[in-house]
C-alpha cells in the first residue's frame, strides 16, 4: 500500500513547475487498455477540459493520477511527487452517480467530509472546519440548503455540494469528473463562476466534460483523449475540426458548423 | 403465568447479554445495509458453522470462546472468498455470496453430523447454534459479550468519521489518502465479531436478522448517520430484551428465533409506520431522484 499521508496541519504550498506530468502512461483492466501511451503535461494555473467519446479513459485518467488505478506501464509525477504523495494537494469530485443519494446525511455532514483530511484521526470536525464549510457551501450558492437531507437535492443541487466538498479540501489541484452532467443552467453558471475564482487564485483544475459547444466558452485548454491522447494544449491551438475527428471519428462534424 | 422471573437472575443474565448481542448487531448492521453488504452478513453468519464444529472435533472443548475462535476464523474466510470470487472471476456478486454461504453452510452440516457421533457432542451442545440457545448463557458468556462489544463501540467512536466517508464515498475516501483497504478490514472484521457473538443466542441461520433489521428500521426514523447507529442499536437492544422476555414468559419458546421474529418485527413496523418514509404515507409521494448517469 502506499504510503499513508493523512496530514495534520496544512501542507505546504507544492514547488513550481508543471502540475502533473505524464509519460508512456498505458492503463489495462484485464486485456482491454484504457489509456495507452499517454504523455500529457499540465501546466500550473489553468482551467482545463478533457473531453472525448464513452469509454476514452477520463474517468481512469483522474483515477490513476490520483493513484487508485495503478498503470502497468508509465510514469506520473503530480508537484513532481509520485501520485499517492501528492494527494493532500488533490480535491476530488467523483462523478455524482458514484454514491448512493439516500444515505443518511446532511448537506453539511458531505462538505464537512472535505475537511477530513485537515484534522487526522480520531479528532472530529470543529467550529473552524464547519464555518470553512458554510464558507464553501455559500461560494455554490446552497448555504441556505445546509442542514437539508442530500437525498432530497435535485441534481444540480447534488453537483454543488460534491463541488463544495471539494472547495473545502482547500486544495492547489482540483480535478472534477462531470460536474456538469446533468444540471440546469442556473447550475452550471454558478459552478463556472467557481471554477474561475480557482483559476485566479492560482489553483489548476481539470474538469471531465461533455459538452463540446462549451469548451471553448469555459475553458482556457483542453485534452481530446479517446484511449490514446489525441491532443492537448490552449483551446485557441488544439480545439480544431481536425483533432476533433482524430478523437471522435467523423461525428465530430457537429462543431464545424 | 406469573412475572416472577423478572426477578430471576439467570433471566437477567440473559436477557443482558440478548441486549448487548442485538446492540452490537443494530450499529453494525448500520455500516452494513449502507454499503450494501447486508447478504455478506448472511453468508458470513453461516460460513462460521464450520469453523465452531471444527474447533470442537480438534480440540474436543465446548470451551464457548474458543469455539467462537473458530466460528470468526471462517466466517472470515468466507467473506474473503466472497471478495476473491468478485475479484477475479466473472461470477457476479449475489451469486459468489449464495455460493459461499450454501457451500460453507452444506460443509458445517456434514461436519456436525460426524461430530454428534462423538459421546461428547451432547454436551457440547452444538446444535444450539444453528438456532441459538440464549437461555443456557453463564456469567462469563456475558462478562465475554459485555467486553467485545465495548471494543466494537470503543473502535467505532475513534474510527467514527473514517468509517462514514468508507460508507458513503469510498473513493473519495481513498483520494484524499485514506487506508481504505485497511479500514474495510477492520469494519468487516468488527461485523464477524459482531456476528460471532450472535451465534451463541439467535444461531447462525438467523444471527443476519439481527444485524439487519434493526438497522433497516432505524433508517425508517432518521436521516443522520449518528441518530441511526444510535437508535439502530437501541432497536436491537430491545429485540433482545423482548426476546428474552417473551420466550421465557410463554415458556418453551427458544430464545433465538423469538428475538430475530421482535427485531423483524420493528422493522416491518417501521417500513410500513415511520412517517414520511413509511410504505403506508408514501403512496403519493413523487418518488426518488436517482438515476442511472454514464460513466467516462
Amino acid at each position: 500500500m502506499a504510503p499513508f499521508l493523512f496530514a495534520r496541519r496544512e501542507p505546504p504550498a507544492p514547488g513550481a513547475g508543471p502540475v502533473i506530468e505524464v509519460t508512456d502512461l498505458t492503463v489495462m483492466y484485464g486485456d482491454r487498455p484504457v489509456l495507452w501511451d499517454v504523455d500529457w503535461e499540465v501546466p500550473a494555473g489553468v482551467l482545463m477540459a478533457v473531453v472525448g467519446p464513452n469509454g476514452a479513459g477520463k474517468t481512469t485518467l483522474l483515477r490513476t493520477i490520483l493513484g487508485l488505478v495503478r498503470p502497468v506501464a508509465g510514469s506520473i509525477a503530480v508537484f513532481g511527487r509520485p501520485p499517492a504523495e501528492a494527494r493532500r494537494w488533490i480535491a476530488y469530485v467523483p462523478q455524482r452517480t458514484a454514491v448512493d443519494w439516500d444515505f443518511p446525511a446532511t448537506v453539511l455532514d458531505v462538505v464537512l467530509m472535505g475537511r477530513y483530511r485537515h484534522l487526522g484521526w480520531v479528532r472530529r470536525p470543529g467550529a473552524q472546519d464547519r464555518e470553512r464549510a458554510l464558507e464553501a457551501l455559500a461560494q455554490v450558492g446552497m448555504v441556505h440548503l445546509a442542514h437539508r437531507q442530500i437525498g432530497q437535492l435535485s441534481v444540480g443541487q447534488q453537483q454543488r455540494v460534491f463541488v463544495a466538498r471539494a472547495l473545502a479540501q482547500d486544495a492547489w489541484l482540483y480535478l472534477m469528473d462531470e460536474p456538469f452532467a446533468g444540471v440546469d443552467a442556473t447550475t452550471e453558471q454558478a459552478l463556472i463562476e467557481v471554477l474561475r475564482g480557482l483559476k485566479a487564485a492560482g489553483r489548476t483544475v481539470i474538469v471531465v466534460h461533455h459538452d463540446l459547444q462549451t469548451v471553448p466558452l469555459y475553458f482556457d485548454w483542453v485534452t481530446l483523449l479517446n484511449v490514446r491522447c489525441v491532443a492537448w494544449g490552449p483551446v485557441t491551438a488544439v480545439f480544431t475540426a481536425d483533432y476533433l475527428r482524430q478523437t471522435y471519428g467523423e461525428r465530430a462534424s457537429i462543431l464545424s458548423g | 403465568m406469573g412475572f416472577g422471573f423478572l426477578m430471576d437472575p439467570t433471566f437477567r443474565l440473559v436477557a443482558t447479554g440478548s441486549a448487548l448481542i442485538g446492540a452490537v448487531g443494530g450499529v453494525l448492521g448500520t455500516f452494513a445495509l449502507l454499503r450494501r453488504q447486508s447478504l455478506l452478513g448472511d453468508a458470513m453468519s453461516h460460513a462460521a458453522l464450520p469453523g465452531i464444529v471444527l474447533a470442537f472435533l480438534l480440540t474436543g472443548s465446548r470451551d464457548l470462546p474458543l469455539l467462537l475462535v473458530g466460528a470468526s476464523l471462517s466466517a472470515w474466510l468466507g467473506a474473503l472468498l466472497v471478495v476473491l470470487i468478485t475479484h477475479r472471476s466473472r461470477i457476479r456478486p449475489d451469486a459468489a455470496l449464495g455460493l459461499v454461504l450454501s457451500v460453507f453452510f452444506g460443509i458445517g452440516m456434514a461436519l456436525l453430523t460426524v461430530a454428534q457421533r462423538r459421546p461428547t457432542a451432547a454436551q457440547a451442545g452444538l446444535e444450539r447454534f444453528l438456532f441459538g440457545q440464549a437461555a443456557v448463557m453463564l456469567p462469563q458468556d456475558v462478562e465475554g459479550i459485555a467486553r467485545t462489544a465495548a471494543l466494537i463501540f470503543l473502535l467505532i467512536f475513534l474510527f467514527w468519521k473514517e468509517f462514514k466517508v468508507l460508507a458513503f464515498d469510498p473513493a473519495f475516501a481513498a483520494a484524499m489518502g485514506l487506508p481504505v483497504m485497511a479500514l474495510d478490514i477492520l469494519l468487516t472484521t468488527l461485523t464477524v465479531l459482531a456476528i460471532a457473538l450472535g451465534l451463541q443466542a439467535v444461531g447462525v441461520v438467523l444471527t443476519s436478522a439481527v444485524l439487519v433489521a434493526p438497522a433497516a428500521a432505524a433508517r425508517q426514523w432518521t436521516n443522520r448517520l449518528e441518530r441511526m447507529v444510535i437508535l439502530a442499536g437501541g432497536l436491537g437492544a430491545l429485540s433482545g430484551v423482548l426476546g428474552t422476555l417473551l420466550s421465557t414468559w410463554i415458556g418453551r419458546l427458544p430464545t433465538g428465533p423469538v428475538i430475530a421474529l421482535c427485531a423483524s418485527g420493528i422493522a416491518l413496523f417501521s417500513l410500513l409506520f415511520a412517517p414520511r418514509r413509511g410504505l403506508a404515507w408514501t403512496v403519493k409521494s413523487p418518488g426518488g431522484k436517482r438515476r442511472a448517469g454514464p460513466s467516462g
